[in-house]
């Protein structure tokens, strides 16, 4: 594994980290721009922009964007979160040329008017989705309380009434202030030749413009409010909770992690025990999610209506045993095995490098190789998880309940 | 190299060592899914195979269920023990060093388990309630619906069994159903990574070399149907779900269906996706996959759209069903289908797993494994003619299996007589 990076004159970064013995290669675009980033009037836009970037560019139409990534056999997706939209595709190595002349092309898309309007209806299909399942419309709703007004609660999907009201016009101004190249990172991870790279970096990428952009990171508390939302048509209840974490430019999120793991894991955790095991409920995992200047520990239940108080409690009650006691050595030590064996499988393919290799330099100009990870997952001691347990209690937790009853409220301390 | 070894119980195991790679995986196929709950010999309500997929990892061997969890945590284990319809798969992953004793508590949990009559409530309430999260996801249920009115029963059985089943079966129909299904005849495992052959071959032997051979019980087919249906739902999007037959994996004709079956729906710029989601904006999600079992196969189209644009999306995909049978392909569009599914294959040699279910799959359908080249040369030598005329006879309005989920029914396709 090697490391390299550069700088191009209009501010892209570019990065590496290079592997002879890869069969692929993976090539990702990370922009600075999810629903964090927008005004209420535009909700939606970041992830309807990602869509919309496929739809064409000046050099081609939607179906040659598909053709041309699908000729040569490229695997390709993006997908937009809170804070960022992640383009990425990975191809054999002699066809990285031809993949990434069409993943740089999308990143400058037309944004016609008609596309704009027939990918609208797809948008609110997606939304509609996502409204049939449950456990979507319980997250979303967390977020939303959680959050409150802070930007981090906002919808990445926006609603079908956002979505309809939002312009075409909306959409290129909001390009232009994020797609810069200073708001965005290149990543390649995988087998392939860096002055090869760099050179195609500069060719595709290095005419783009724009200026850089800020965002606005406010720090947040979370509300811890309560909130039950009646869907008489599913039979089982979802409990989604949510409370405050270290932030990703902590380096307690290493232990916030392992600490998610040791209570929330879908095997042997924690939760497992209270609630799998019994046959109690059919899902019950917590997992830590880090923001530029936020974090967050994200709860999930879904069990049948009847039990779901008991549930909640019992949830409840795991949580403030670990708060009183923490973990135990060997809890630690199985969380640290679990993350190590993840790990080693996940980096095994240059796209399972991608993601980690473009967040950790955006967000913290670094480099952190696989070992790098590894060393400051094993370094993390019973106390450090402790004093995440203090400085970040994970009871009381906003919660919101959604199924078909509403006969659930917050259990006493 | 491919390493295989048939020991004289009939447990086949098929190895690849991969250079590169710290991990290592395997995957061990038994001839448990839920059609062989109908079998003789057998005979157990819906659902026993996935509880005793359960059940044997609630203890085994000298472990209580706590102990048998936390080894294998302890070992970085990543595992899966889930029931389909032909097969009980279990999967694991982990690093290379660690891949014995893994294999050791993997072979308590099929030989060896526990079966703590106390777990069995436990097991219950939590199928019962898998069962009521199934209906709450209605793109999955729709798939499984629409395999049990395709394919003659058992052979389209989903998994998670039913409410009545479930309820019904006993510590003693579960015990029965393990006994004879958890088998080393027609077993199959699969192991890839950083493995050493012949300590994997000792090990294997010694775990699962004197394991009894039993009996396979006869299974009785029976038709199903309706080849047109609708389940009522009141869900914000209509579930389009869809069948037809196709050849198997050991058909000459396998390779043109699998490219038939791409070129319509097996990527961005297939056709369906195309027609139905790029030009007319209908829905979010449309495929098409291809999907065999040993004696029959299909092709399966899916898309979830509103209630609205449901009839329209309906229509364009029966279209281009239609269309596929009577234009054939283009060369271009087979070039694109070629260069998609060697890549795919290139790239699955970085991940220990694909290689596994790969090894455990291909000796599952052919009693061999093909190798990469092969599998290239095969792809190609196919021509646009060869995979038209193929397409000419699929996607027959008689054969197919039309099944809808929402709130309304849509118009669909008589079937001729």
């Amino acid at each position: 594994m090697k490391f390299h990076q550069t700088t191009l004159k209009n501010g892209l970064e570019v990065v590496a980290e290079l592997n002879d013995t890869a069969h692929s290669v993976a090539a990702g675009f990370f922009v600075k721009a999810g629903s964090r980033d927008e005004s209420h009037d535009v909700s939606g836009v970041s992830h309807f922009l990602e869509h919309m970037t496929f739809k064409g560019t000046p050099r081609r139409d939607a179906l040659a964007v598909n053709r041309d990534f699908d000729r040569v056999g490229a695997k390709h997706n993006a997908q937009t979160s809170e804070e960022d939209t992640f383009y990425h595709v990975t191809c054999l190595p002699e066809y990285l040329r031809e993949s990434f002349d069409v993943l740089s092309d999308i990143l400058r898309p037309t944004l016609r008017v008609d596309d704009f309007e027939t990918e609208k209806k797809v948008i609110i299909e997606e939304i509609r989705m996502y409204l049939d399942n449950p456990m979507s419309v319980a997250y979303e709703a967390a977020k939303a309380e959680h959050f409150a007004e802070h930007p981090l609660g906002q919808s990445i999907l926006g609603s079908i009434d956002s979505i309809t009201a939002l312009t075409s016009e909306q959409m290129t101004n909001y390009f232009r202030e994020k797609y810069s190249p200073a708001n965005i990172v290149l990543a390649f991870a995988g087998k392939s030749d860096w002055a090869q790279l760099v050179e195609l970096a500069e060719r595709c990428c290095g005419g783009w413009e724009g200026k850089p952009s800020t965002r606005s990171t406010t720090t947040v508390q979370g509300s811890r409010s309560f909130k039950a939302i009646l869907r008489s048509e599913d039979l089982q209840q979802t409990i989604v909770g949510v409370s405050d974490g270290p932030p990703l430019e902590s380096e307690d999120r290493y232990a916030a992690y392992l600490l998610s793991t040791i209570l929330g894991d879908h095997t042997g955790s924690r939760l497992y025990w209270a609630l799998i095991d019994p046959g109690y409920a059919d899902g019950a995992d917590l997992s830590y999610q880090d923001y530029n200047q936020a974090g967050a520990f994200y709860s999930f239940l879904s069990c049948e209506p009847d039990s779901v108080q008991d549930n909640l409690e019992r949830m409840a009650e795991v949580y403030r045993v670990m708060m009183a006691g923490g973990p135990t050595e060997e809890e630690l030590a199985q969380a640290k095995n679990k993350v190590l064996a993840r790990s080693v499988l996940r980096s095994e393919r240059p796209m399972g490098r991608l993601g980690s290799l473009g967040f950790n330099w955006m967000y913290r100009r670094r480099y952190l190789s696989v070992d790098d990870e590894l060393n400051a997952f094993s370094r993390v001691t019973l106390d450090d998880i402790r004093r995440i347990l203090k400085d970040w209690p994970l009871w009381p937790m906003t919660t919101v309940s959604v199924g078909p009853t509403t006969d659930v409220h917050p259990p006493k301390d | 190299m491919i390493e295989q070894y048939e020991f004289p119980n009939g447990l086949v195991l098929v190895a690849e060592p991969m250079p590169g790679v710290q991990s290592a995986a395997f995957t061990l196929l038994l001839p448990a899914g839920s059609a062989y709950e109908t079998a003789d010999g057998v005979k157990v309500e819906s659902g026993a195979a996935s509880m005793v997929a359960e059940w044997i990892g609630r203890g085994a061997g000298d472990r209580d269920s706590r102990e048998l969890l936390n080894a294998l945590d302890n070992l970085g284990v990543s595992h899966s023990e889930s029931a389909q319809t032909l097969h009980t798969s279990l999967a694991a992953a982990t690093l290379g060093r660690n891949l014995i004793p893994s294999l050791e508590l993997i072979a308590d949990m099929v030989r060896k388990p526990t079966f703590d009559d106390d777990e069995i409530e436990p097991i219950r309430a939590l199928s019962l309630q898998n069962l009521r999260s199934l209906e709450d996801d209605p793109g999955t249920k729709v798939i499984y619906e629409l395999r049990k009115r395709h394919f003659p029963e058992p052979w389209g059985r989903p998994s998670p069994g039913t409410v009545d089943g479930v309820t019904a079966l006993t510590a003693d129909d579960l015990r029965r159903f393990h006994s004879r299904t958890y088998r080393p005849n027609g077993a199959i495992l699969g192991v890839a990574g950083a493995i050493e052959w012949p300590k994997l071959k000792e090990a294997v032997g010694r775990l699962f070399g004197d394991w009894p051979k039993v009996d396979d019980g006869r299974i009785h087919e029976r038709p199903t149907g309706p080849r047109r249906d609708h389940i009522v739902r009141e869900t914000q999007q209509i579930q389009i779900a869809m069948a037809y037959p196709t050849v198997t994996v050991d058909h000459p004709d396998y390779y043109r269906a699998r490219a038939a079956a791409a070129i319509l729906g097996g990527y961005s710029s297939a056709r369906l996706f195309t027609e139905v989601r790029e030009k007319r904006g209908l829905c979010y999600s449309v495929y098409a996959s291809y999907e065999s079992q040993k004696d029959r196969a299909a092709v399966l189209c899916y898309a979830g759209t509103s209630t609205d644009r449901a009839q329209e999306t309906l229509d364009v995909m029966l279209a281009e069903i239609a269309r596929l049978a009577k234009e054939g392909v283009s060369a271009e569009e087979l070039r694109t289908m070629r260069a998609g599914l060697k890549s795919s294959l290139i790239m699955a040699q970085e991940s220990s797993m694909s290689r596994t279910n790969a090894l455990a799959s291909d000796w599952y359908f052919l009693g061999r494994v093909r190798s990469l080249d092969e599998i290239a040369a095969r792809l190609d030598a196919l021509t646009p003619e060869d995979v038209s005329e193929f397409a000419a006879g699929q996607g027959q309005l008689d054969q197919m299996t039309i099944l809808t989920l929402g709130p309304t029914p849509l118009k669909t396709p008589t079937t001729p007589g």
